[in-house]
């Protein structure tokens, strides 16, 4: 398949695991954490980990938009549904996520609600128009990648007059979740676990543009890499963040040339801007209250909120007990050092949010890695 | 003498008629829908014969039995609808044992409105089916549901076949060592269907791979007699199938990804959507597991077959106490293939 096979050839990939155990340095550890759930599955689909050297580990992030919503804005998506008789439409892997009571939109649409999956706000915006009885919402989720469409979708109502469609909006931020994890205590107690790199996300930069990184890699002193999705650009991205940290560099370099400037991309920052404001602060499952790192609807714009216009309450729900989630988000704990991991919580029944879509560690660890993990000598050995 | 003597003076209306209750009701009308549609198109002698069961001899050996619902939608997709799928769905899971299938009963679940122009061509895809592949509808079944208590129609089918003696097929009878065999492409069934699913239309050339596989079993078994199992990967695709096998063996199983053939269009609409086409369904593939050095000689008679020219060895059968699927990576790296989680829901990112 063209522009795709070009990115995961075999002979590519041998050559940059032989260029990356050469460069590596066996004296000390590279942990590096993939933020974007992107990348954490493009490294379990392909098996990336087996062509590192052992001390090259991967540690993978919050950057999954499923996982990271808290439960108490599903049980909101749910009361909707249940209470206002609404249409909710919401993209695919959002509808098996747990929420409180045992209960998911799945069983929800399985109960009588009308729950709708998307490809894209365009097909909430047609199911607006053609039901003009009743009453649309689109559950908007995702980084700063999937925003710049829901902002279209709300000018878009809001010229055409539809009365009937509105957002719920949660799209979070990635930079305020890095800085998150960084200025954690456990990430910053020295001696505790180190995060020495990051893979830059590659959609969400597409948007935002490499310059919202340079901050933290000057402040937390980490070298940051931008890297596409695809395999080669993982392995690509893994040799350029060991050579930035063997010569000590901590700087913002982009990999994934092909997609992501600088500035990202002007025209539709300026939509997320004229729609969309910061929240003053946004919890994120596994993280907890995170400041400025959310965006809610604008004033402007409140007719198409559905925050405003089904007036809900914001529930709390907590976690289950004894889930590492939060630790394993940070890069602190990995899925298998969890109690809970592959006993009572798994794909079929996930207790934590990692576990929850297949971009999420312990999903991701479960499904494509756990065959290597009962004996990881790999890893201590070697 | 102008009276008209027919049984049914008026013929059904298969333009633009509907099923309504009275087809259900056993009575009149249920009895001119089933000989204007039902018999005009699965024509036989058992059939015919209008009993409540067909009767015939029990040829000699081992008979196997096998049922399947079908409830799809759309209806009517590319390469085949709910009619020739209910034909060729049991041919195949009777067939899957090195049987040669016989005869097949179909039931039908009608909802109230239902267009009979749809049915009819829903029936006569579902003779032509029977028909082609040597297997006969020979007695069936009709109910109606009141609208709203069924979607359009349900198909079960029922066969019966008879296993030629000295076959031994069976999912458990993995043995470390074995290689594993497709007959075609995977996933083409799954992406022709969502291709035309109402909320999801999007241009593509790809038909659906529904066949039935019987002819194609009946030459492997004859050229290795030895074959150890056989499986469709229908739901759950290749990759929730060969874990069953795994599982019901008491084996792991190796993978060469780039071994596995799957159609460019099919990879690029996977792509799209974010699916993985190794748990994307088949309707017209198989798994095949047999000792090593009858292999070759079973490629060669599969890919002699029509529906086997893209065969291909994808695998072998390793020890493992877990009974995991494991596949090298066309990268080159290594992973699990588990079993499909819940339904295949598309990836936000």
């Amino acid at each position: 398949m063209k522009y795709v096979d070009e990115f995961r050839r075999q002979d590519l990939a041998k050559k940059l695991s032989e260029d990356i155990k050469r460069e590596a340095d066996p004296e000390r550890q590279y942990n590096l954490m993939e933020f974007c759930g992107g990348h954490t599955h493009a490294i379990f689909r392909y098996g990336v980990q087996n062509l590192m050297p052992f001390n090259v580990r991967f540690v993978h992030g919050p950057g999954c938009p499923v996982c990271v919503l808290p439960i108490g804005r599903i049980d909101n998506a749910i009361q909707m549904v249940q209470q206002h008789d609404v249409i909710l439409c919401s993209y695919g892997d959002m509808l098996r996520v747990p929420a409180s009571n045992r209960k998911s939109l799945l069983k929800v649409s399985a109960e009588g609600g009308d729950v709708r999956m998307v490809y894209s706000t365009q097909d909430a915006i047609k199911i607006a128009r053609e039901n003009l009885d009743r009453q649309v919402v689109f559950f908007a989720i995702g980084f700063e990648t999937t925003t710049p469409p829901s902002a279209v979708a709300i000018k878009q109502a809001q010229a055409e007059g539809l009365k009937n469609f509105s957002v719920f909006c949660n799209h979070v931020l990635t930079p305020a979740a890095i800085t998150n994890i960084l200025e954690s205590p456990e990430v910053r107690e020295i001696g505790s676990v180190r995060i020495d790199g990051f893979f830059g996300p590659s959609h969400v930069s597409s948007i935002i543009g490499s310059q919202p990184y340079e901050f933290f890699a000057e402040e937390f002193q980490r070298p940051v890499v931008i890297a596409g999705f695809e395999p080669l650009d993982v392995m690509q991205s893994t040799l350029m963040l060991i050579r930035q940290l063997n010569e000590g560099r901590y700087e913002v370099e982009n990999e994934y040339i092909r997609v992501v400037s600088r500035e990202g991309n002007l025209k539709a920052k300026g939509l997320v801007a004229e729609v969309m404001e910061l929240r003053r602060s946004f919890e994120w499952r596994g993280l907890g209250m995170v400041p400025y790192s959310a965006l809610k609807i604008k004033k402007e714009f409140a007719e198409f909120d559905a925050e405003k216009r089904f007036d809900f309450p914001a529930i709390q729900a907590n976690d289950v007990k004894g889930c590492e989630c939060p630790s394993i988000l940070r890069g602190v704990k990995r899925p298998t050092d969890c109690n809970l991991f592959g006993t009572v919580c798994t794909p079929e029944n996930p207790m934590g949010s990692c576990m929850v879509s297949s971009e999420g560690a312990c999903a991701a660890y479960w499904s494509y890695g756990r065959f290597t993990q009962p004996n990881s000598e790999q890893e201590s050995v070697a | 003498m102008s009276v008209n003597l027919k049984r049914f003076p008026l013929g059904l209306n298969l333009r633009d008629g509907v099923v309504d209750m009275t087809h259900g009701s056993g009575g009149r009308a249920m009895a001119q829908l089933i000989e204007e549609l039902f018999v005009k198109h699965f024509d036989n002698d058992m059939l015919r014969q209008a009993n409540d069961q067909a009767s015939f001899q029990v040829p000699a050996g081992r008979m196997v039995i096998s049922t399947d619902g079908h409830v799809i939608s759309p209806l009517f997709f590319p390469g085949g609808d709910i009619g020739s799928l209910a034909v060729h769905g049991t041919v195949n899971d009777v067939a899957m044992s090195g049987a040669k299938p016989l005869y097949l009963s179909a039931g039908f679940i009608l909802e109230e409105g239902f267009p009979l122009a749809d049915l009819e061509r829903i029936v006569s895809s579902m003779g032509k089916a029977a028909s082609e592949t040597g297997v006969p509808v020979v007695t069936g079944d009709t109910k109606v549901v009141e609208r709203g208590k069924g979607d359009s129609v349900f198909i079960t089918t029922t066969g019966i076949g008879v296993v030629p003696e000295g076959l031994n097929i069976s999912g458990d009878l993995a043995q470390p060592g074995d290689a594993i065999l497709v007959n075609g492409t995977m996933g083409d069934h799954g992406v022709a269907i969502m291709s035309s699913r109402e909320n999801l239309e999007f241009e593509t050339s790809i038909e659906s791979d529904s066949a039935a596989l019987h002819t194609l079993i009946a030459n492997m078994v004859e050229a290795v007699p030895s074959i150890h199992c056989l499986r469709d990967p229908t739901r759950g695709g290749l990759a929730t199938t060969l874990n069953e096998l795994a599982h019901q063996s008491g084996v792991g199983i190796r993978l060469q990804e780039s071994a596995i053939p799957v159609q460019p269009a099919v990879k690029a609409a996977c792509e799209l959507l974010g699916l993985d086409p190794l748990y994307v369904a088949n309707e017209g593939k198989l798994i095949c597991i047999c000792p090593q050095e009858d292999a070759d000689r079973l490629l060669e008679v599969m890919q002699q077959h029509p529906l086997g020219k893209e065969s291909a060895i994808i695998g072998k059968v390793v020890e493992d106490q877990h009974g995991f699927v494991q596949m090298e990576t066309s990268f080159g790296g290594s992973r699990m293939v588990d079993w499909l989680v819940g339904e295949q829901l598309p990836r936000i990112c």
